[in-house]
This record gives C-alpha cells, sequence and structure tokens, in this order.
C-alpha cells in the first residue's frame, strides 16, 4: 500500500512501517518555543527534573510581545534569557522576527524533516516539505527534555489546485477561499496534501502564507512537495542535507479535494472567524478604521513589496492608520534596499519592530471598542488583536494596501 | 476515574482566545489568577459559577485557535473537573491531556447547563443523572489515560524520566 507524505515521514523517524492512526513516538529535528509559550515550558521542564536537553535542536524566539510592553513580559523574557543561556540554547531576540519566518529563514528547517513548535502556525514549513506542527508548551517540555514527542500519525486529505490566479488575486485569496469551503474543522486531526499547477506556479513566500494557514481549517500540517523553486530557495536557506518527501501514487487518502481558481475573486474573512470568508465584492466599502500588513501569514518580502507598489506616490486615507511589521530583519533590511519601506512610511505607513506586532493583541496597535480592522494575519476572532469590541477582517496585502488608501474595504483588480 | 459535577453548557468553535484571552497569558505564570478569566469574554461572572469537580460541555471543535496551554490549564484550575463536547481542535486536545485535564469526545446535543452528571472516564460513558440517560464515547487510548491518572505529562515523566507507551 503507498504512503503519503505524512506516513513516509514518520515511518523514516520511526524506522518501521507507520500508517495513519499509529499512535507513535517519534524523534524531532527542531523544536520551536516564543515567548506566549516557553516560559511554561520552561516551568514544566524544571518540574520534570530531567537530566538532558536536546540544546542543539531548539530555538526560541521573542517575538509575541517584542519589545517588552510590561514588566510581567518583561520577566518572562528574561526567564527565556537565561534558560537559553545555561542550556546553550539558540535564542532570537526582540527584532529578529517572527518565529515561523526565522525558522525557515535561518535554515533550521529542510525537507523530511519532523518539527513541532509550541505555537499553532508551526504547520508553516510544510510549504517546504517537513512535517511541522504545533504544540503546547508541555509538548515543549518534553521535546526539549527527550528529543522526542507523542503522535497520532494522521490521515490526509488532498488539495489539487488548478488554474493561474488572476490580476491582484494572491496566495492569501485561495487560502481564504479553501478555508471558507472546508470550514474551521474541516481537516481536524488530518494532514493536508497542496498539490496541483497553481502551488507549482507560487513562489516560495507565497507558499508559505498557504501553509501558514492550514490550522486554520484545523489540520496538522500543510504540506507541499519539493520542486526547481523549493530548490533553489533551499540551496540559499538550509544548513544541513536533506531529503526530500514525495507521495506514493497510490497513497490512501481521506478525501481528495480539487479547486479549479483561475476566476477566484479577492477573498475577506469577516468578523469573527476565519471561515466566514466572503468575495470581495460583497464587502467593498465596509469602512476601516485600522490596516494591519505583516505576521507569519503575510510579512514576507513579497508581501512588502505587493503594498509598497500599491502604495507608491500615494497617502493612506486621512481616517486609517496603517501599520506594518515585516516578518523578519532580513525582510527589513531587503525591503530597505529595495526602497520599499521609503515607500510605505511616506505613504503614511507606521513601521514596528519585525515580530508579531499587533497580531495578537499584545501591544503595537490594539483598536478601540466598535473599531473595524483590515488585516493580513490569519485569525480574527473577537478579541483577537487585544479588544473583544473590535471587529477585524483579514484579506491580501493587495487588499488591505488598497483599502488603506480608500478608507474602506476595496477590490485590488480595480487598481 | 470517576468523576461527578453539573454541566455548564457553550457553543460550537469555542476557541482558545474565548476560554482565556491572550492579554492574560502573556502575563502570568499563576495559574489560579488565570482561572479567574476563564471563558470572560463568553460569560463575565462564569469563574464564580464554578463548584469544584463542574463539568464544561460544549459543541464541535472547542479549544480551535492558539496553542496556548493556558487554555487547558485555566479551565483545570477553575476546578472544572472535565471537558466534554461533540468534538475538539486538536492541539487543545493534547494539551488537555498533558496536562492532565480530562476531556471526552460524545454526543452532548442532550445535556443540558445544570444538569447533574457522572463520568466513568476509562469506559467512556457519561451518564446523565437528571435526565437519566447514558452517552457511551470512545474511551480514551489506555496510554492517554495512564497519562491522565499520573496527574498529566510532567508528572508521567517525573515517574519514567521517560515518555511510555507501555506501562
Ligand atoms: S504573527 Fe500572529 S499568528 Fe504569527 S506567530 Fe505571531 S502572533 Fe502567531
Amino acid at each position: 500500500m503507498g504512503k503519503t507524505i505524512t506516513e513516509k515521514i514518520f515511518s523514516n523517524h520511526c524506522q518501521r512501517d507507520v500508517k495513519a492512526g499509529d499512535l507513535v513516538i517519534a524523534p524531532l529535528d527542531f523544536i520551536m518555543g516564543q515567548d506566549g509559550t516557553a516560559p511554561l515550558a520552561i516551568k514544566s521542564y524544571s518540574d520534570m527534573k530531567p537530566q538532558y536537553i536536546a540544546s542543539s535542536k531548539i530555538a526560541f524566539v521573542i517575538d509575541h510581545s517584542a519589545p517588552s510592553p510590561n514588566e510581567g513580559v518583561s520577566a518572562l523574557h528574561k526567564l527565556m534569557r537565561d534558560f537559553a543561556k545555561k542550556n546553550k540554547i539558540q535564542l532570537y531576540d526582540i527584532g529578529e522576527g517572527v518565529c515561523h519566518q526565522l525558522l525557515p529563514e535561518k535554515g533550521h528547517v529542510v525537507p523530511g524533516d519532523l518539527v513541532i513548535g509550541a505555537d499553532s502556525h508551526t504547520c508553516t514549513y510544510g510549504a517546504i516539505n517537513a512535517f511541522s506542527t504545533g504544540v503546547g508548551s508541555t509538548d515543549l517540555a518534553v521535546a526539549m527534555a527527550s528529543g522526542k514527542l507523542w503522535f497520532k500519525v494522521p490521515e490526509t486529505i488532498k488539495i489539487e489546485l488548478s488554474g493561474n490566479l488572476p490580476y491582484n488575486v494572491f496566495a492569501k485569496d485561495l487560502i481564504l477561499y479553501l478555508i471558507g469551503k472546508i470550514k474551521a474543522d474541516g481537516a481536524t486531526y488530518n494532514a493536508i496534501e497542496f498539490t496541483g499547477d497553481t502551488i507549482s506556479s507560487l513562489s516560495i513566500d507565497n507558499r508559505f502564507t498557504i501553509s501558514n494557514m492550514a490550522i486554520e481549517m484545523g489540520a496538522k500540517t500543510g504540506l507541499m512537495e519539493v520542486d526547481e523553486k523549493t530548490e533553489k530557495w533551499l540551496a540559499k536557506h538550509a544548513k544541513k542535507p536533506y531529503q526530500s518527501v514525495k507521495p506514493d501514487p497510490d497513497a490512501k487518502y481521506k478525501d481528495i479535494k480539487k479547486y479549479d481558481v483561475s476566476d477566484l475573486s479577492p477573498q475577506v474573512a469577516c468578523p469573527h472567524t476565519v471561515d466566514n470568508v466572503k468575495p470581495v465584492e460583497e464587502v467593498e466599502g465596509t469602512e476601516i478604521n485600522q490596516c494591519f500588513i505583516g505576521t507569519c501569514t503575510n510579512g514576507r518580502l513579497t508581501d512588502l513589496r505587493v503594498a509598497a507598489n500599491i502604495l507608491a506616490g500615494k497617502k493612506v486615507h486621512p481616517e486609517v492608520r496603517l501599520i506594518i511589521a515585516p516578518a523578519s530583519r532580513q525582510i527589513y533590511l531587503k525591503a530597505m534596499e529595495e526602497g520599499i519601506i521609503q515607500t510605505l512610511v511616506k505613504a503614511g505607513a507606521s513601521i514596528v519592530t519585525p515580530g508579531c506586532g499587533p497580531c495578537v493583541g499584545t501591544h503595537n496597535g490594539i483598536p478601540a471598542d466598535g473599531e473595524k480592522v483590515l488585516s493580513t494575519a490569519n485569525r480574527n476572532f473577537k478579541g483577537r488583536m487585544g479588544n473583544n469590541k473590535a471587529f477585524i477582517y483579514l484579506a491580501s496585502p493587495a487588499t488591505v494596501a488598497f483599502s488603506a488608501l480608500k478608507g474602506a474595504i476595496a477590490d485590488p483588480r480595480k487598481i | 476515574m470517576l468523576l461527578r459535577g453539573k454541566a455548564h453548557k457553550f457553543g460550537d468553535d469555542i476557541n482558545t482566545d474565548y476560554i482565556i484571552s491572550g492579554k492574560y497569558k502573556f502575563k502570568t505564570l499563576d495559574m489560579n489568577e488565570l482561572a479567574k478569566h476563564v471563558m470572560e469574554d463568553l460569560d463575565p461572572h462564569f469563574y464564580s459559577k464554578i463548584t469544584p469537580g463542574d463539568i464544561l460541555e460544549a459543541g464541535k471543535n472547542f479549544g480551535c485557535g492558539s496553542s496556548r496551554e493556558q487554555a487547558p490549564l485555566a479551565i483545570k484550575f477553575s476546578k472544572i473537573s472535565c471537558v466534554l463536547a461533540s468534538s475538539f481542535a486538536r492541539i487543545f486536545y493534547r494539551n488537555a491531556i498533558n496536562t492532565g485535564l480530562p476531556v471526552i469526545e460524545c454526543d452532548t446535543t442532550g445535556i443540558e447547563s445544570g444538569d447533574e452528571l457522572k463520568i466513568e472516564l476509562e469506559k467512556g460513558v457519561v451518564i446523565n443523572i437528571t435526565k437519566n440517560e447514558t452517552i457511551i464515547a470512545q474511551p480514551l487510548p489506555s496510554f492517554m489515560i495512564k497519562i491522565l491518572n499520573d496527574g498529566g505529562v510532567v508528572k508521567h515523566f517525573q515517574r519514567y524520566s521517560d515518555l511510555k507507551f507501555n506501562v
């Protein structure tokens, strides 16, 4: 019987034949914690009184509240720094960027890897063919103390995408569309394999956007195969040898879904769930107070470039605040070299520290009661940005940038 | 493990931001303090309504959203003994087992707030004493029961210095 990418990665790691449904304990290739989850993991780790720590496979990232907005957070950041120093763990401090940008960018993750991160969007690295999934702090502690973790090997849903995306319609629109169809719990406990000529046509930056949001359908991870584009990207980033993994032609899938996206409209996820997705035509004209471009979904160089092209030589609407957080320092620097940052700032944008920025409501732009925010993030839950009386809409960087000019949700195909 | 308490009913897709708002999770590691804010955005007085041992009950996709372990911990420290839902988001499910909070996937449609429930965890049986009904759920794999009985994966690890499936 053929195997899915997931079954192959687990079989390779367990050194035996493993299939969907099996409960396994598997060795990990990489382990990540961020400032919202690592402090609790450090506590659990210490409580476990282990003899070992998988130092060389661990990275801590201070990105969720970076720089610290108050003394409580500062104490947690210090706890992370001290623990990392003592145990020789790689620490990415404030300003380095969002964890899910950093791990692939710094070469910690390569195809065929089995990776866990104490953050739900760890599924992002599926775009470069790694089985990566989000866990909680205690799982992180167990992983640090043993270098392995228990898993139930998931079944896989295959999503085949065909057709080229139309003008000013992007990967973000595509994944929002899929979430709207499959719904928030449509892929719970499952892995997804994204395939088809649409995926091949996308840049690696855009592929990350898609895998990043697999969790918004409940999926454990969102895998893609390695192609020439991936190889080229890896040549610049990978720091270890790798073996990419393809599914067998006779692999068994739980479901196969096919979509033709050649007529797709820009999509908008409306308050307060990510699967409440509408084509932009239905929400065009909705007035907004704040726009945000950034996050592990859409804070990459490609995204900033798209926004800068739209905002060049123009001014953000006087009643809109535009906040931009590059996903990493490297992206920030490249965006400066290309003149993107100047363009954005001249248009009226506020650039904040590379990191999560206002995505999770810790600081850097918490909306007021009743305000509407249009964001490139991956979640629009009530209270997500720090105020449960605000309304969050999600869209692509193009839709957000164009809407920032108009003061209301606007259709980027009209540029 | 035998659990008993009255039910508190919530709806579908209860995400981790509702269980414990992100604005608290970054502030403290004191779980008793976090527990006071459990489900606050959905019911500002929820914490004061809990009698130790009570059972939280919900529809589909309970615990979706972030990986914050503060979500099951806030529930556990609020003295809720178990969560029943027609389905769980998987990270929440893992985190609940790991932190020693019993969770059962079963048909919750017939259970109402205030119903007195009795749960036999090993067998996966939920008895609604008020309505005189028995709900049969999928029992948890023995490995998970083991972790729950050990009081969570940290205590499990303390005991065996490793993850052990067959003990
Ligand atoms: S950018 Fe937002 S979604 Fe991504 S890791 Fe940070 S808080 Fe989470």
